[in-house]
């Protein structure tokens, strides 16, 4: 039965399980629900939680590891020679799914008799035949194994789908008679209730942990996969960076170091157009703008914030780029080859983070206590005296974060990099020519059609971890910085 | 305590007067003009940075919303299109597109004829440079919804070629065309000259705001109508998912969680997703919503659950500020009266910080919209999205892609022509954005209450 259906018996199973559990608490008082410890509805939702949340749970549960469990079992069925060929265990269960899912729709379809699907005699040749006729995208002709694993397969996940439905049914139907049968006066059904709604908001609130954990682990994982089939030392010391295209490694060098540069050299532009730009703005605004202008300015420069990267990404492409290979192109001063190089992606990353260093460091200047200022005035000091020497040291710690976040942002940034910044690394110091930075080739190493099992393909998760473990640590210090030189004024 | 009465030291500088400013009161206030005008320059800056922004985005891109048309009367010619003669429409169906590149091309031919056009191009094969590949596609698909059409002589609006629409558009110039193998100059002379006669015309482009992506070689039909819907697809999944975890994250967060280690633990995890560069989102997408739950690659459905991730914290981080503005007061009345904690907080403290809650889950979907580099990953782009998805569950499952990494792909390809669609696109997703910001100043604006 699909799952939708499923669902919907089950919430429908609930309604019910709702009506009889508030309906029995009633009848229990006799029609007078002061008698009862809680509101009648109480009652209703106790009965109907105990229906629905064991019953999705263990669906879900189901649902995820029915593929594993299927998996381990059929994959005994293939034979050892079929995984020499230049193959793996991933791709040849990849096969057997796609045949089994092709089979499925087939015989959805009416292309094929059920009886054919399953019957063990089949002839590979035949089944993959009659595949292609209905449509159903097959690689190659199908062999016997895989033929019959995919059988296997099919046969598996129906029975299992099946005892899915009797299991999740059931649970429901017991659930909420349990539910149903604990209505009564005595019983404290808003606390129940409460309880349960507070689990919920716990398990929502674990989602944050949930989400980081499979962002470790997910990188962890491939990392170690990758480490194996690629030495990690390389990895970290080489300083070339041209992955084959064979897929086959071997000939490979997948150096960080170049990457690693381009990124921070990018950033290091972003950073000579952000901070200067941003940091006068959030002094003018938060020290010298009357509240017009600052009410027109700041919500101005915001506007860059809001604007989605693949804009700055086309923009760089698209404008700055040509602009810059007008001047310093072959016409020009010849500096530059074309028109995607650090500059290009530098400047437009460096426009995206300018309003990040303006209202980061506005709010720290704002924060910086009037009496320091009012104190400087009346000593004698001019206003850009007092800012230079009082607001600006006493804010330092807080802009000093400000700017490493915004490094951290610039690090992270993948769009603008992919468009503007070029695709061949390099370890050089004209900032006209065409790097590329790890978030760029975690997207083409990842966005081609090589295989997930290849090191070409893995060394993006071993790029992603290097760039977590970076931006991260970039923030942690950036928090550090801010709380351990904070000032503290009363 | 009489300094006042000593004698001025000797060294101290005489003053003619207090209505003059010496030499360095003259250099610190130079030095106070100067720092003004240093703030001034980078607000300046930074509109300025702004407003080249916009006007490129606006110049480079309007013209994706034009489109060259060619209005020609096509005669659809019974002996190539129907043998058999009798209607039948399964005989119809089996000429293709290349038995009407024919009868398309001669009626270009007529047209240039009729105008009495002085052109070397005299041939039916020369014509195609001025017509669209997909042209006669719209032709064959009218002559099917309509067989009776076969032998008369129909007006069709057909697309007319990239180049051609480049010309009038400026985008191609005469002396580019030279080296050009799928234009010539007498091709642009022949433009010039039907133009004025309105058999070539510049008009408002709906296909490209409804249309779907067409293949490398006819930008003139791509559209992002297609994967505006798959836009729409994954930002329903981010509002059925990511706006009650959120609310229910924070309610636990701001209302209930203890001091404790796990809640401690939530909070600078929260903290940290939020500086996660969405790369990494996408990896995690690729790893287990692809990789291990086997969930289909390009589906708006994966994209959505990535992006929920994604937007979570920012909703989490509003939620719970607009929950805070709520005053205890609130939460002590309804204690007071006998209300649980819970029947508190869901009776009371939510409903008034709903609109805070609103505003902000629209501004986490405005970022969610505009996001690009993790659906890049989960392989929302590299293929052409040409099929609307006819239904809820097909537009959540098949393969589609979204608004940003259309305009990606367009970015990435070699035509110049592309580029003028990238622009479009971007035009229209911030519209999107601009309209959902817009909405969420409105809201905050119309039901803000300060307590």
């Amino acid at each position: 039965m699909p799952v939708l259906w499923l669902s919907l018996i089950v919430v429908a199973i609930s309604i019910v399980m709702f009506v009889s559990g508030r309906q029995r608490a009633l009848r229990a008082s006799g029609g007078d629900s002061r008698a009862l410890h809680s509101l009648p509805n109480y009652y209703g939702t106790n009965a109907l939680m105990k229906a629905i949340v064991p019953a999705f749970g263990v669906m879900i549960l189901w649902l995820l590891a029915q593929p594993l469990i299927l998996q381990n079992s059929v994959s005994g069925m293939i034979p050892d020679s079929m995984l020499t060929e230049g193959s793996t265990m991933g791709l040849v269960m990849s096969e057997v799914r796609r045949t089994a899912d092709g089979l499925d729709n087939a015989v959805a379809a009416g292309f094929i008799s059920a009886g054919d699907a399953a019957s063990a005699g089949a002839d590979p040749t035949t089944i993959s035949n009659m595949l292609r006729d209905a449509g159903q995208v097959v690689t190659s002709d199908i062999s016997q194994p895989i033929l019959n694993a995919a059988q296997a397969y099919r046969e598996m996940s129906a029975t299992s789908s099946s005892l899915m439905t009797i299991v999740v049914l059931l649970l429901a139907l017991a659930g909420g008679a349990w539910g149903t049968m604990q209505s009564g006066t005595e019983f404290r059904a808003r606390n129940v209730v409460e309880r349960g709604v507070l689990t919920i908001l716990i398990a929502a609130a674990s989602v944050a942990i949930l989400t980081t954990i499979g962002i470790i682990l997910s990188l962890i994982f491939n990392t170690v996969e990758f480490f194996r089939l690629y030495p990690a030392i390389d990895f970290f010391t080489l300083l070339e960076w041209s992955p084959s295209f064979s897929g086959r490694g071997g000939t490979s060098s997948l150096g960080i170091l170049p990457l690693l540069w381009g990124t921070i050299y990018i950033s290091i532009v972003a950073l000579f157009v952000a901070v200067p730009v941003g940091l006068f703005s959030a002094i003018y605004l938060s020290e010298y703008a009357t509240p017009r202008v600052r009410g027109i300015a700041k919500p101005l420069l915001e506007i860059l914030a809001g604007i989605p990267t693949i804009v700055y990404g086309l923009f760089a492409l698209l404008t700055i780029g040509p602009l810059l290979v007008s001047v310093f192109g072959e016409d020009g001063t010849g500096w530059m080859g074309g028109g995607r190089s650090v500059m290009t992606a530098g400047i437009a990353m460096g426009i995206m983070l300018i309003p990040f260093v303006s209202s980061l460091s506005d709010d720290i200047i704002n924060a910086v206590p009037q009496s320091l200022r009012d104190g400087s005035y009346a000593i004698g000091a001019t206003r850009s005296e007092t800012i230079k020497q009082v607001v600006l040291p006493a804010a330092l710690p807080g802009i000093v974060g400000a700017v490493l976040l915004a490094a951290s942002r610039a690090i992270g940034e993948t769009m603008i990099v992919v468009l503007g910044a070029g695709a061949a690394a390099r370890l050089s110091l004209n900032p006209f020519e065409a790097m590329t930075t790890v978030t760029a080739k975690i997207v083409s190493q990842l966005t081609g059609d090589s295989d997930f099992a290849s090191p070409e393909a893995l060394v993006a998760f071993a790029l992603g971890i290097s760039l977590f473990v970076l931006t991260l640590g970039l923030n942690v210090f950036a928090l550090y910085i801010v709380r351990k030189y904070r000032e503290q004024y009363e | 305590m009489t300094d006042a009465s000593l004698p001025a030291s000797s060294d101290a500088p005489h003053r003619a007067s207090l209505m003059q400013a010496d030499a360095r009161t003259q250099k610190r206030k130079a030095a106070e003009k100067r720092f003004r005008m240093y703030g001034i320059a980078g607000i300046a800056t930074g509109i300025f940075f702004l407003i080249v922004l916009l006007v490129s985005i606006v110049s480079s891109g309007m013209g994706a919303f034009q489109q060259t048309f060619i209005n020609v009367p096509v005669f659809l010619d019974p002996a190539k299109l129907d043998k058999n003669g009798n209607r039948d429409i399964e005989d119809i169906k089996k000429v293709s597109t290349f038995g009407y590149n024919p009868l398309i091309q001669d009626a270009v031919l007529q047209q240039i004829e009729q105008a009495d056009i002085d052109t070397p191009l005299t041939k039916r094969k020369d014509m195609k440079a001025l017509i669209s590949a997909s042209a006669a596609a719209q032709v064959r698909d009218t002559v099917i919804a309509n067989p009776d059409l076969i032998g008369e002589t129909v007006t069709f609006r057909i697309l007319a070629a990239s180049r051609v629409d480049g010309y009038l558009k400026d985008r191609v110039k005469r002396e580019d065309v030279e080296r050009d193998k799928n234009i010539d100059a007498a091709h642009l002379d022949i433009v010039d000259a039907l133009v004025p006669l309105g058999v070539i015309q510049k008009t408002f482009n709906l296909a490209f705001i409804t249309g779907a992506d067409a293949s490398e070689s006819r930008a003139e039909s791509a559209g992002i109508g297609v994967a505006m819907i798959g836009s729409l697809f994954m930002m329903l999944v981010v509002l059925v998912l990511a706006l009650p975890i959120g609310v229910a994250a924070s309610i636990y967060l701001e209302e209930f969680a203890p001091k404790n280690r796990w809640t401690d633990l939530i909070e600078v995890n929260i903290a940290n997703l939020a500086a996660v560069p969405s790369i990494v989102f996408g990896i995690l997408g690729l790893a287990v919503f692809i990789q291990f739950m086997h969930l289909p690659q390009s589906a708006p459905l994966v994209g959505g659950l990535v992006l929920t991730l994604m937007t979570l914290p920012t909703i989490i981080i509003s939620t719970r500020a607009s929950l805070k503005a709520v005053p205890p007061s609130i939460r002590d009345a309804a204690l007071g009266v006998g209300a649980s904690k819970m029947q508190s907080v869901f009776h009371h403290v939510l409903p008034l910080a709903a609109p805070g809650i609103l505003t902000g889950t629209i501004i986490g979907l405005a970022q969610a919209l505009g996001e690009t580099a993790p659906l890049l990953l989960i392989g929302m782009v590299g293929f052409i999205a040409s099929n609307a998805p006819d239904g809820i569950a097909s537009g959540l499952l098949d393969p589609n892609s979204a608004m940003p990494a259309q305009i990606y792909e367009w970015a990435k390809r070699a035509d110049p022509a592309y580029y003028e669609r990238a622009w479009g696109g971007i035009i229209i997703l911030l519209g999107f954005l601009i309209s959902m910001n817009t909405l969420a100043v409105i809201l905050r604006r119309r039901f803000e209450r300060r307590w």
